[in-house]
């Protein structure tokens, strides 16, 4: 692995980049989960399977309705959202009020549900899904797909549009509210509840579209989601549970660390996130981005 | 006492009015293999209808053969495998164990299986240790095996001119083999290896290990992995302009399956080694067409063939036995006569539990070639019989006696 | 003779001896029915059930009775059976060394890990278990001696003090089962020591066991250790019993899969941990016939624990119990 430490500086840039185009997946993924963590106090275990049905569903929307990705960008994660709403209102509502582990328990159940049943109908193999956006740029110190450069802007567009909604906005400052004192901001004649369906929605949106996004550059599979989920509750928890900011920085981040771990030390790269995660709980319980409670 | 029990047994028979001379001798066959994630499409339930589909053309009934087909899902995990096998062993009288992908599931079957003195015929797992140092006289390796993929794609591409070579390895055992036997092949054949990447396991994103390998400017990029990490690094290929851009992959285990879910717009111009594939003769396409009507549309990989070709051959031998209880006397019948079958010819099962038949070199074809789903492979060399596998002469099976 | 119920005085002791009795007679007639088990039930399965059931208890320990969420025992459980495999299989050991040196390593590893983790409170100590367990998981991948993927095989089962021949299933049955009784004992006595009130203690509201100056950390500690050792002991008998210690004991499912029995069964209580993994196990074995419906089927089970009968099984039983026995008073 060594040799490899004596590479040129602009294949080390190209990697550099390869790292933001992962750290994208990473950033919407736990941005979701971050904001649902926030609002709800729930550890959405199922976070993984919706990033999966966001795949399907454009896989689906292509192959049974004939629309385009484009479309499939919108439409799948409405109706993943939509999906996700209705397990909160019957599900996940009855256990607001007790430990964060049934929450995690609960979802943890739904995601094998819901990956079960996409194994057995769709197999396990996974399906094809084309590249809308064929072709390439030749930048130089590497060959950079035109879709990644898509992924890469989209994610942080949605990942900086969400962060202004929710710290900027007064929207975002009814829910930050209701997050710290609920029946406080209900007195205030807010429907917090139904503040909560919409931002676990949003919450599970954000994933289908990730998902959407991974559908061109991944195989669609069924077991798509719970590979990755792991690593995304380990950005969450180094970027500090429920820090909006810190789940975007933090998830980029690691996206470049792994990339650089790719290219010295190859066989760590699943394990790298962990280390850090390790570290920083020690040095920083509350995460980097997280405020101690 | 017994001569009277016996005839108290015969005329019982012969009351219940059972028009065969003798009874039919019992035999049970468990399939044991992935039936819910990373192998199920290759073998899963297409195996088990493999089996049951040899025991009908066997006509196993008209040869006072009883047989039973049983299945599980050992969910690729060894202490699953291992349990269900004791299980079906000690309890359910099963005789013999078949298909099992997964090296590490059917290494610890093989074990149980000799302890047992059953038999198993293996036909999705790759490892070559099968029918190297673990091989036992209870073991018959079916299909393929990591030693027979390495020689095949490795010796026609360097061949062909692909001398350099850089290597995609996924960080397991089963791809350690795999990239150890491909990389001997090649400078055996008078290529280079100008550098390796190890991969963990279930990685998505291949981009750059890809890059990697494309600034090792090597002609070829081998794929030493299966299933989703194979299919996510040739996807990722295309997308990186590897092939555009004058380097070829070499994919040392893709399945049937695995293309069909790539598609050919993205897998094209692989080249691949397998032991069978549906469209080659009129044998196997009648048994595709057969297996397509019984499994939705989808045409059979070469370790469903293998199923069906294995419980035809151990059938056989138990016919010849009258008995399927002594496992290690059937393996032995197993491995006296020859084999021949409608889809894998004529060949035969060697001292150390390995299936000698030819393998074949294929190249994926193009969208423009492909005359209709499922239609994937041309045919691009045989690699005979003597060739396909390791020789006796390297084994390290114990029970090869070295002269 | 009859006593009306305000005579029923001094309840503590009156109350607590018939249920010590009724448990130990309980106790007796549990393992009388397990000592004839094996002739009716395929031992290998009991063994298994077994092997489970202890290392959910061992769990419940931490989770029911200290309140700590560990997501991360497959590495003691994994780890030990590893170090019980090698051993064994490679150095030679007989198997009462084997297993103890898989305990010995987990008691290790449980004291390491557990210096680091138990700083951390609710989620964030169940995050820190699974790192470090994904880091051991790693460890595994890559050390040569644990055989990768493949696991190690084909561990010798050899005669047990030199005098028990373990190689027949009936026999392993018999050693497995005083392990398991031995192991639940252990638990059992914990629990009910005064070690094992102040965990409870912690567990109801540490800063006021911490004021009543307990050193909740040390305890922690200590129940964390005594957690990981006895899963080594689960993890080891697993190796005598399969002969292979392989990757699946390590992965973070098997981890998430000891927090399924537990909650199935019902957690902070004795026998629920048992009930658990024996419901787990027997689904796993005898529904590995219906392939891909085994994963939504226990995904139901996980969904239908947490929204129905949050107790657990045994959880629920104790509760419809007392709530008959004290007249109906509470819910």
């Amino acid at each position: 692995m060594f040799e490899l430490l004596g590479i040129p500086p602009q294949a080390l840039f190209g990697q550099l980049l390869l790292g933001l185009i992962n750290g994208a997946f990473y950033a919407m993924l736990s941005l979701g989960l971050a904001v649902i963590f926030g609002l709800l106090n729930v550890i959405n275990f199922t976070h993984g399977a919706q990033y999966m049905m966001g795949a399907f569903g454009a896989w689906m929307l292509l192959n049974y309705l004939g629309i385009p990705f484009w479309g499939a960008l919108v439409l799948s994660p409405l109706v993943v959202a939509v999906i996700g709403m209705v397990i909160e209102r019957t599900l996940l509502r009855r256990l607001y009020h007790l430990d964060h582990l049934y929450g995690l328990l609960l979802t943890f159940g739904l995601a094998l549900i819901i990956e079960g049943l996409f194994r057995r109908q769709y197999g396990s193999s996974g399906l094809p899904y084309d590249n809308p956006l064929p072709g390439g740029t030749n930048l130089g110190f590497m060959f950079l797909p035109n879709y990644r450069g898509f992924v890469v802007v989209a994610s942080l567009v949605v990942c900086l549009a969400t962060w202004y909604v929710i710290e900027r906005t007064k929207l975002g400052s009814y829910l930050r509210a209701a997050t710290e004192r609920p029946d406080l901001v209900q007195a205030f004649g807010i429907d917090v509840p139904r503040m909560i369906t919409l931002t676990y929605g949003f919450g599970v949106g954000l994933a289908a579209l990730a998902g959407v996004l991974a559908a061109p550059a991944y195989q669609v599979s069924p077991t798509m989601g719970s590979n990755l989920i792991i690593i995304v509750f380990a950005v969450v928890v180094i970027g500090g549970m429920g820090s909006i900011m810190g789940a975007i920085v933090t998830g980029f981040g690691l996206g470049v660390i792994e990339g650089l771990t790719k290219v010295f030390y190859p066989e760590a790269s699943s394990t790298v996130i962990f280390v850090i995660m390790a570290i920083v709980l020690m040095v920083k319980p509350a995460g980097l981005f997280g405020t101690a409670k | 006492m017994r001569l009277a029990a016996i005839f108290l047994a015969a005329s019982c028979l012969a009351g219940a009015g059972a028009a065969y001379a003798a009874d039919p001798i019992p035999v049970k066959i468990g399939v044991l293999n992935d039936q819910s994630s990373l192998y199920a499409d290759l073998g899963g339930q297409g195996s088990v209808w493999a089996a049951k589909k040899a025991i009908e053309d066997f006509g196993a009934a008209a040869k006072g053969l009883k047989v039973d087909v049983i299945f599980a899902d050992h969910q690729n995990k060894a202490d699953v495998g291992t349990s269900v096998a004791r299980q079906w062993y000690d309890v359910d009288g099963v005789d013999a164990i078949v298909d099992t992908p997964n090296s590490g599931v059917a290494l610890a079957v093989s074990g149980v299986t000799k302890e047992k003195n059953k038999v198993f015929i293996n036909s999705g797992a790759a490892t070559s240790d099968l029918t190297g140092k673990a091989c036992t006289p209870n073991t018959v390796h079916w299909t393929y095996d990591t030693w027979a993929l390495a020689n095949g794609t490795g010796k026609a591409i360097v061949k062909t001119g692909g001398n350099t070579w850089f290597f995609l390895t996924a960080d397991y055992a089963f791809g350690h083999a795999l990239e150890r036997d491909t990389e001997a092949v090649v400078v055996a054949n008078g290529g280079k290896v100008l550098g390796k990447v190890r991969v963990p396991l279930n990685n998505a994103d291949f981009s750059s290990f890809l890059l990697q390998a494309q600034s090792s400017k090597a002609k070829i990029i081998g794929l030493a992995n299966a299933g989703g990490d194979t299919i996510n690094s040739i996807k990722q290929a295309a997308e990186y302009g590897i092939v555009a851009g004058g380097q070829n992959l070499a994919g040392l285990l893709i399945f049937l399956t695995d293309v069909h879910s790539l598609g050919l717009k993205t897998a094209q111009g692989l080249n691949l080694t397998a032991a069978w594939y549906w469209d080659q003769t009129d044998a196997n396409r009648k048994f595709a067409d057969e297996f397509a009507k019984a499994n939705g549309g989808k045409r059979p990989t070469m370790v469903q063939a293998g199923v069906y070709s294995g419980v035809l051959h151990y059938l056989k031998a138990v016919e010849a036995l009258k008995s399927a209880k002594d496992g290690a006397a059937v393996v032995a019948e197993m491995k006296k006569i020859p084999t021949d079958d409608p889809l894998f010819g004529k060949g035969e099962v060697r001292a150390d539990g390995r299936h000698i038949h030819p393998m074949y070199l294929y190249q994926v074809k193009t969208p423009a070639e492909s005359k209709g789903p499922w239609d994937y492979y041309t045919l691009k060399a045989t690699i005979p019989a003597n060739e396909a596998f390791r020789p006796l002469s390297e084994s390290d099976c114990p029970l090869v006696k070295k002269g | 003779m009859s006593t009306s119920p305000t005579t029923a005085a001094p309840p503590a002791a009156t109350v607590r001896t018939p249920r010590t009795g009724m448990l130990a007679l309980f106790g007796i007639a549990a393992v009388a029915v397990m000592l004839v088990a094996p002739f009716g039930v395929y031992p290998v399965f009991l063994m298994k059930v077994m092997c489970f059931a202890l290392f959910a208890c061992a769990f419940n320990l931490l989770l029911g009775y200290t309140g700590l969420l560990s997501f991360g025992h497959a590495m003691f459980f994994g780890g030990a059976a590893y170090i019980c495999a090698h051993t064994i299989k490679v150095l030679g050991f007989s198997p009462e060394i084997g297993i103890l040196a898989g305990v010995a390593f987990a008691a290790f590893l449980g004291l390491l890990a557990g210096l680091l983790a138990i700083r951390r409170q609710g989620i964030y100590f169940a995050m820190v278990t699974l790192a470090l367990a994904q880091m051991f998981f790693f460890f595994c991948l890559q050390a040569p001696f644990t055989g990768g993927e493949d696991g190690l095989q084909g561990v010798p089962r050899r005669p047990l003090f030199g005098l028990i021949d373990i190689s027949k299933d009936i026999n392993l049955y018999y050693v497995v089962l005083a392990i398991f009784v031995f192991g639940f004992l252990v638990i059992y006595r914990t629990i009910h020591s005064p070690f094992g009130h102040v965990l409870k203690a912690i567990r109801e509201n540490e800063p006021r066991a911490i004021s009543l100056g307990y050193r909740a950390n040390q305890y922690k500690l200590l129940a964390f250790v005594l957690s990981a050792a006895l899963t080594g002991l689960a993890g080891s008998t697993k190796v005598l019993v399969f002969q292979l210690a392989s990757l699946t004991d390590v992965a973070w499912q098997m981890s998430g899969e000891v927090v399924l029995m537990t909650l199935v069964g019902g957690m902070g209580t004795i026998l629920g941990p048992i009930v658990g993994a024996a419901i787990i196990v027997t689904m796993q074995n005898y529904l590995a016939g219906l392939g891909e419906w085994v994963l939504v089927i226990q995904g139901v089970i996980f969904v239908a624990a947490v929204s129905l009968f949050r107790r657990g099984i045994v959880g629920e039983i104790i509760a419809i119990v007392s709530y008959y026995r004290s007249g109906k008073q509470q819910p």
